[in-house]
């Protein structure tokens, strides 16, 4: 493995001093757009065309059966991947909260009812410190924030990120300040309040919250604040990388034939995506086709709706589902889900909220797997989509679970109660039908 | 019409540092056009070579996102504030 390479000066234009950073293999930030380079800062949007700014690397080379041991012999969280992620070197010996290495169930039962021949995997990020595939990510923003010298650690959420924005700053030892929509189911404003650090409620949609975050930024108030989706974005994105790798790595190094992946933003997937591509390059995975597929809310389904018109600009929509966690009506990296969609041969496709309730049961009842309401879009774009003959059947195919149940109880609580109500005596149980002697 | 521009950070070396400007113009085009002819550079970051609004770029006169309203033809009435804002990730 070639060592890995120290970044170069940092804007502190909008953070305390820092002369340098050391973000492990992350070099610079490029445009996704025009391609342009600026040095490692908090910086999100290019300056000469708006587009937005990722990390870039020098990956490790040479011998990939090197990379390949010291990675399974790393411990069983994303900082197995650190040479492959905007991480110092020694990011698992400080305080974070180890996310990752979620289990990947083989789902036989869930499989059969479906008519999935080939192999079907769930990929369960419910396992994570708070219950969501955002304690990734946030764990990758918590390091930037360190490199820049940020003492309050913040975000713009739908609920699973402010969660887990609270418990990783609690964690390090930073200050948080979260800002969610008003209307956020209560099991996630109670995660996101429960750490000890501020929640402010906007009066409006997720959009609104966004706006009012980005003008935060731009306003002496915000110096001092890492915003771990806004200007600690290309950093924080970094962390969907590893539900790739861990899928890849889980499967014995092989990349599966289809996967069906939740489109909030669109961040996850495009990363999703990037990890794959960065797989085939370091030499941990043989090249070969796969398609990524795109899930939406129809009452959230701007992605959805731009891919079946046959366009590569998403219009913006205003978000009516129960779906909060992708309620996101003006996603950032749709055009990109187009992209990916396009030229993996995959699709985009959304279901109604009743299509979600029965994906979240029909999980649940096969697998034993409690899904949030996300996950009940991706099991119910799966379903369709197997039904509609878009997914093949015969292949290897993994579903994305991005969260626990238990954040989003409404959606199923009206329809999962008792089955029945009795007085405790064995003829009031028999009386109710359910004895089999 | 006279109206109040708030400029992200990443546009401020073409205002001088000013986080909000003034600028004049019946419509979002013209306003652009103003901003252009006080603080050239902007409108190129802002529009894209056809001279449409960027697709990474956000702009809300008032509380309104122009995409929703008529694009670069939508309305600025006097006393409007206008922000020019980046896309956000999700949460």
């Amino acid at each position: 493995m070639a060592a890995q390479t120290v970044a170069s000066t940092t804007d502190t234009t909008t953070a305390p001093a820092a002369p340098s950073v050391d973000l492990g293999p992350a070099v610079a930030l490029s445009c996704r757009e025009c391609g342009e380079r600026t040095p490692l800062s908090p910086s999100f949007a290019c300056a000469s065309c708006f587009g937005p700014l990722e990390a870039a690397y020098e990956l490790p080379t040479g011998d990939p059966e090197a990379l390949r041991k010291a990675i399974e012999a790393g411990p069983e969280s994303i900082w197995r991947y650190a040479p492959l992620l905007p991480v110092p070197a020694d990011v698992a010996d400080k305080p974070n909260l180890n996310p990752g290495f979620t289990r990947l169930v083989k789902a036989d039962r869930l499989a059969a009812e479906l008519g999935v021949t080939g192999e079907l995997y769930v990929k369960d990020d419910s396992g994570n410190p708070t219950h969501s595939f955002k304690d990734r990510v946030v764990a990758i923003a918590v390091e930037a924030a360190r490199a820049f010298g940020f003492t309050t650690l913040s975000c713009s959420s739908t609920g699973n990120l402010a969660g887990a924005v609270g418990a990783a700053a609690a964690r390090a030892g930073l200050r948080s300040c979260v800002f969610i929509p008003h209307d956020l189911e209560q099991g996630k404003v109670v995660m996101a309040a429960v750490y000890g650090g501020d929640v402010v409620a906007i009066e409006g949609t997720y959009d609104d919250v966004n706006r009012f975050c980005s003008e935060l930024i731009g306003d002496p108030i915000g110096e001092g604040w890492g915003f771990t989706n806004v200007n600690l974005r290309p950093y924080y994105a970094e962390g969907s990388k590893t539900l790739a790798y861990e899928i890849c790595e889980q499967l014995g190094w092989r990349i599966p034939d289809q996967i069906v992946v939740p489109v909030a933003s669109g961040s996850q997937l495009t990363k999703i995506d990037k990890g794959l591509q960065e797989l085939i390059k370091v030499g941990l995975v043989e090249e070969k086709p796969y398609r990524i597929i795109a899930a939406q809310a129809e009452g959230c389904s701007p992605v959805s709706a731009a891919y079946k018109a046959g366009h590569d600009v998403v219009r913006p929509v205003k978000p009516d589902t129960i779906v909060k966690s992708l309620a996101i009506g003006n996603p950032a990296d749709g055009p990109y889900v187009l992209d990916i969609a396009r030229r993996t041969g995959g699709a985009v496709e959304d279901v109604t909220d009743e299509q979600v309730v029965e994906g979240i049961k029909l999980l649940a009842r096969t697998e034993g797997i409690f899904a949030e309401t996300a996950g009940g879009v991706t099991v119910g774009v799966a379903k369709k989509l197997l039904e509609s003959g878009v997914l093949d059947p015969a292949a290897t195919t993994v579903v994305i679970n991005t969260g626990d149940g238990l954040k989003t109880l409404d959606a199923v609580a009206a329809t999962s109660g008792p089955t029945a109500t009795i007085r405790p005596s064995l003829d009031a149980f028999r009386a109710a039908g359910l004895a089999t002697h | 019409m006279s109206v109040n521009v708030r400029i992200p950070t990443i546009l401020r070396t073409y205002t001088g540092g000013q986080a909000e400007v003034a600028a004049e113009g019946a419509t979002l085009a013209e306003v652009i056009a103003d901003l252009e002819k006080n603080h050239a550079g902007i409108s190129a970051r802002v529009l894209d070579d056809q001279g449409k609004l960027r697709r990474f770029v956000n702009v809300y006169v008032n509380d309104d996102d122009v995409r929703f309203e008529q694009g670069l033809e939508t309305a600025t009435p006097d006393g409007a504030g206008i922000s020019i804002i980046p896309a956000v990730a999700g949460g």
